[in-house]
């Protein structure tokens, strides 16, 4: 079955066992030049291992894009206790849809590069935190983990090294919040899905009270590339500070929506006219957020020069986040989606936090208001100053998450809201 | 800074303008309460640990990004905070609006009404008006079990309770449950906390009226009731607690802080106990006589009778007393008895409990076998323990003994109708009459702990002092009192003024109280051997 996202002009470096089910064995794993990015790690060392990906400028792909060595090298070197990898695969963020993708076609990509990441820093059990609803991806999962202990990739002496690691598959009970670093150690942990108070950080104190590093799917699946090839091959792509390339999901009206991966820096508009074959029925953009719903939306204007970079979306007035963009043509309902929103962060919040708690909630029924014809323009200014208030107040940016989407709209569609505010009417209808 | 490379164990700060020099180690909001400014806070609670989720307590650093909880932000050498600027006062306006977007706002049925922290901030700090406008979310009430029930509306989620029954209780009944704003506390399957021993204590720190005591449920307005100091009396622990009373009734028991004793804590079966202090039908009046001839008479002529009785007395003296009664009373009573005779015996009788109930998270706290608050004292003062486990019993020379008879503060509820008949005199101080008090010759009612002040010495030696709560009924007085001015009629001396002289009486002929006073003992009291280091 050949993978429906496909383009020729695409960088095929993660996505290139995509749709080949052979990917799926080491044996197939191994032609597509699989395993020999730990084995080079093995040759070379922890210490040249964290380097190679130092020098790649590899920056984390769960959204805060924070430089994935750096993140590594805050791991005490010593032994005296045991030290834990985690691979996030919550993967929850609306919109986004690249680590089932790594995890269903490639899983010995991931296997790979939890590996490498375990070995960097020094951990011999590596904990995969799998999204609850990922049926289909926890078993090819199982199953690849199952070959890779049984040909001694995993486990005990791996590739004959001498180095001890475990995998370990942990199946979340589906909640986004379990996606957040420290919800996620407490959920692995048996607890509460709730984030932690930071300091201390996960490198001091993580998941059982062990030092720990947390890393996304596609995260670790680079650094096995990377290992393979050397950091500097990796920097061929991308930008200086956005090196490599990237997964970016495509969803809503564009003509053909899917995975597709590209060097960082790629035009927006060229993703959407030529990538994706352009907006549905040839319908005009209006808008599109870039980074799975927890960014600011960007006006079609803002979209016009954005190349999709860390710094390039920044500079067009939002963040890059996971790389889900998520495009809105003129038949969209601004209020409507920035109300489907909330109302998913509402339901999504572990509740700690007041603002985050009551603010979620708060801001979904005033949404619901204003899109039922029955708000005011000074509800308006209380979304703003409730998103305000949820903005850098809180424990983990979950809060902040709703205030984005909210303030950004309110400022860039406030026409859209005035008109159901003053004439009950509605705009677009999607 | 200290030039030898360590860091000084101390950091000067400024907070709203003034400086305050505190430990190194110390949280922003434990600093700004030195110099008496109360940052507002839900979450954090001095005995438990601090989760930093209510977001109430933040506060402008000078220099940080954002503003920072600070319950867990440690305080640095020279750094500059603000509890009160625009940015940390406007931060706490909205998150007060938060908390009443879904909170009912029943505070005139509410039981916490007039110590609720959320109405005290938002009385102080919150919006006029609140701009939300639809259904609040409605949970309901839930019975936790033991005396705790649950009112899920009221419930700002600061987890307090729960973090209590895990890392002090240790005992883990309570959870949060489902999230967002449709998070609840709740019990495990159906148990709760029935037959948890520190349950009572959720209660005390819940900071709103969402967990609250059934037995107190409705029964007063917090405005209403007068906080009297005390000590609990139902172990020989000796927590620190407060009397609340109203209508001269003692209307429930609460802890009193105190770090070397029960910390904020008390225990349910301490704090359960306290109807007690309530009963009516008490000895009011003085008399004389034995039985048929019983009659009442006043303080001055009875107290005369007596003294005439025992300044002509030659029999050896024996005497039953309660270790619920003071060291200022128990104490004069030997005294007493050393000047009207020869001793023959000085025994007391209290129910011990089959085992000790710790308070796992802290260890200082032990509900104790002896329940009774002055076993101890009584041992210190020459009382020797008597009777059996259940607080009977133990008497049969007493009640036979042909001398003088003193009974103070035990209602000799277990003896036979004969008790004392055979001795030359028996005077009985007490609350309640009994039976077995029939053949005393002078019936003195004296008042309970509650209705005086006094000490106990707990179970750690250590001497506490108790305060005032109720009136005492009709002309009862305190024990200290009777005896005083009984011993003043036998030496020609004067009758103490008050207990804190009884004490200084005692203090001048008592080796292991030399040197202490009330004063000294002051409201958290002082360890026997610590008075003498
Ligand atoms: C509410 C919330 C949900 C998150 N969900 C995910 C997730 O599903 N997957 C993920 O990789 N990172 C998620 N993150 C980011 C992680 O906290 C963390 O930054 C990331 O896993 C680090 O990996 P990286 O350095 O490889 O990017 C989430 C963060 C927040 C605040
Ligand atoms: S911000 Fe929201 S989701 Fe994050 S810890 Fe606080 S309440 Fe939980
Ligand atoms: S019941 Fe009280 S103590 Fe417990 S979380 Fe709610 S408000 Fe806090
Ligand atoms: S431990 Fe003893 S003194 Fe403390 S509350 Fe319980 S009964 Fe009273």
């Amino acid at each position: 079955m050949a993978y429906p996202y496909r383009h020729e002009r695409e960088t095929r470096v993660l996505s290139e066992g995509f749709g080949d089910p052979r990917a799926r064995t080491v044996a197939g794993w191994r032609e597509f030049g699989g395993y020999r990015g730990i084995a080079r790690a093995l040759e070379i060392g922890r210490a040249e291992t964290i380097d190679e990906v130092r020098r790649s400028g590899l920056r984390g792909r769960g959204g805060a894009g924070f430089p994935t060595g750096l993140k590594w090298s805050f791991m005490p070197k010593d032994a005296r206790r045991p030290h834990y990898l985690l691979c996030n695969a919550d993967e929850s963020e609306p919109g986004t849809f690249k680590d089932r993708e790594i995890i269903r076609w490639t899983p010995h990509q991931l296997i790979e590069g939890c590996l490498v990441g375990s070995y960097a820093i020094g951990a011999s059990h590596c904990y995969i935190y799998l999204r609850g609803e990922f049926f289909e991806s926890n078993q090819i999962m199982a199953r690849a983990l199952e070959e890779a202990y049984r040909e001694g990739i995993v486990g005990k002496d791996i590739l004959g090294s001498g180095v001890d690691i475990d995998i370990t598959l942990h199946v979340g009970a589906g909640a986004y919040i379990c996606g957040e670093e420290t919800g996620l150690m407490n959920s692995l942990e048996g607890r509460r899905g709730e984030p932690r108070i930071k300091p201390p950080f996960p490198a001091a104190v993580g998941a059982f009270g062990m030092p720990t590093t947390i890393n996304n799917v596609e995260t670790l699946a680079a650094t096995a590339h990377i290992l393979r090839h050397g950091g500097d091959w990796y920097r061929q792509w991308g930008t200086d500070k956005s090196p490599g390339t990237k997964l970016f999901c495509v969803s809503g009206h564009v003509n053909r929506p899917g995975n597709y991966e590209l060097p960082l820096g790629f035009p927006l508009m060229e993703l959407i006219e030529d990538i994706c074959g352009g907006m549905r029925e040839g319908r005009a953009l209006k808008a599109v957020i870039p980074g799975g719903s927890s960014v600011p939306v960007m006006s079609a204007d803002e979209c016009r020069d954005c190349s999709l970079c860390y710094e390039g979306v920044e500079a067009a007035g939002s963040m890059l986040g996971c790389a889900s963009v998520i495009v809105m043509d003129e038949t969209a309902d601004i209020v409507r989606q920035v109300r489907r929103m909330a109302q998913f962060y509402a339901h999504e919040s572990c509740g700690q936090c007041t603002p985050c708690r009551e603010g979620t909630a708060w801001a979904t029924r005033i949404l619901r208001r204003i899109e039922d014809g029955r708000g005011t323009e000074d509800d308006l200014d209380t979304l703003l100053q409730i998103s305000d208030q949820m903005t850098g107040t809180t424990i983990c940016v979950l809060s902040d998450s709703l205030a984005a989407p909210v303030i950004s709209s309110i400022r860039k569609f406030r026409e859209d809201y005035l008109a159901l505010v003053r004439r009950g009417e509605r705009v677009g209808v999607a | 800074m200290a030039s030898n490379g360590r860091k000084a164990d101390t950091v000067t700060l400024t907070i709203d303008g003034r400086e305050v020099a505190v430990p190194r180690g110390t949280s922003l909001l434990q600093a700004a309460a030195a110099l008496g400014i109360e940052v507002p806070h839900y979450c954090y609670h001095p005995g438990l640990s601090a989760p930093a989720q209510c977001r109430i307590c933040l506060v402008e650093v000078e220099g940080a990004p954002k503003l920072q909880p600070s319950c867990v932000t440690i305080a640095q050498d020279g750094q500059t905070v603000h509890t009160d600027s625009e940015l940390a006062r406007g931060m706490r306006q909205g998150v007060l609006e938060f908390y009443l977007v879904n909170h009912p706002l029943d505070c005139p049925i509410c039981d916490m009404s007039g110590e609720c922290s959320l109405q005290d901030y938002v009385f102080a700090e919150g919006r006029e008006r609140g701009r939300a406008q639809e259904p609040k979310r409605v949970f309901g009430r839930d019975d936790f079990g033991g005396d705790v029930l649950y009112y899920g509306d009221r419930c700002v989620m600061c987890t307090r309770c729960v973090r209590f029954m895990d890392e002090v209780a240790r005992d883990s009944r309570l959870t949060v449950v489902e999230r967002g704003d449709r998070a609840v506390i709740d019990t495990f399957f159906d148990s709760g906390l029935d037959g948890a021993s520190f349950a009572g204590n959720v209660v005390d720190i819940c900071p709103v009226g969402a967990l609250v005591s059934k037995d107190f449920l409705h029964k007063a307005r917090a405005w209403d009731l007068d906080h009297a100091p005390s000590v609990c009396p139902n172990c020989s622990q000796g927590c620190n607690i407060e009397l609340h009373t109203r209508d001269n009734l003692v209307q429930r028991l609460k802890p009193r802080e105190n770090p070397e004793v029960n910390g904020h804590w008390m225990c349910d079966y301490g704090r359960s106990r306290y109807e007690w202090m309530n009963r009516t039908g008490r000895i009011e009046r003085p008399a004389m006589g034995r039985g048929e001839e019983r009659s009442e008479a006043d303080w001055p002529g009875t107290l005369e009778a007596l003294a005439a009785r025992l300044a002509g007395n030659e029999g050896e003296i024996a005497i039953v007393a309660s270790p619920f009664c003071s060291v200022e009373a128990l104490g004069a009573l030997s005294q007493l008895a050393k000047e009207a005779g020869e001793a023959a015996a000085a025994v007391f009788r209290s129910p011990r409990a089959g085992d000790e109930d710790p308070l796992p998270g802290f260890p200082l706290l032990v509900r104790r076998r002896d329940l009774a608050p002055n076993v101890d004292g009584a041992r210190l003062l020459g009382y020797a323990r008597t009777g059996t486990d259940d607080g009977s019993g133990g008497l049969d020379e007493v009640a036979a003994h042909r001398g003088v008879v003193f009974v103070l503060g035990d209602d000799l509820n277990d003896q036979p109708d004969d008790f004392g008949a055979a001795a030359d005199l028996f005077v009985y101080l007490g609350t309640f009459d009994s039976p077995a008090a029939r053949n005393a010759d002078f019936v003195l009612p004296v008042t309970t702990f509650a209705e005086e002040e006094g000490t106990f010495v707990n179970a750690q030696r250590r001497v506490q002092r108790f305060g005032q709560g109720l009136r005492a009924p009709g002309s009862a007085r305190p024990a200290w009192l009777v005896l005083g001015a009984l011993l003043a009629f036998l030496k020609s001396g004067k009758t103490p003024a008050n207990a804190a002289e009884a004490f200084a009486a005692l203090a001048d002929e008592i080796p292991a109280l030399s040197g202490m006073s009330h004063e000294s003992i002051g409201p958290g009291g002082v360890r026997l051997e610590a008075a003498h280091a």
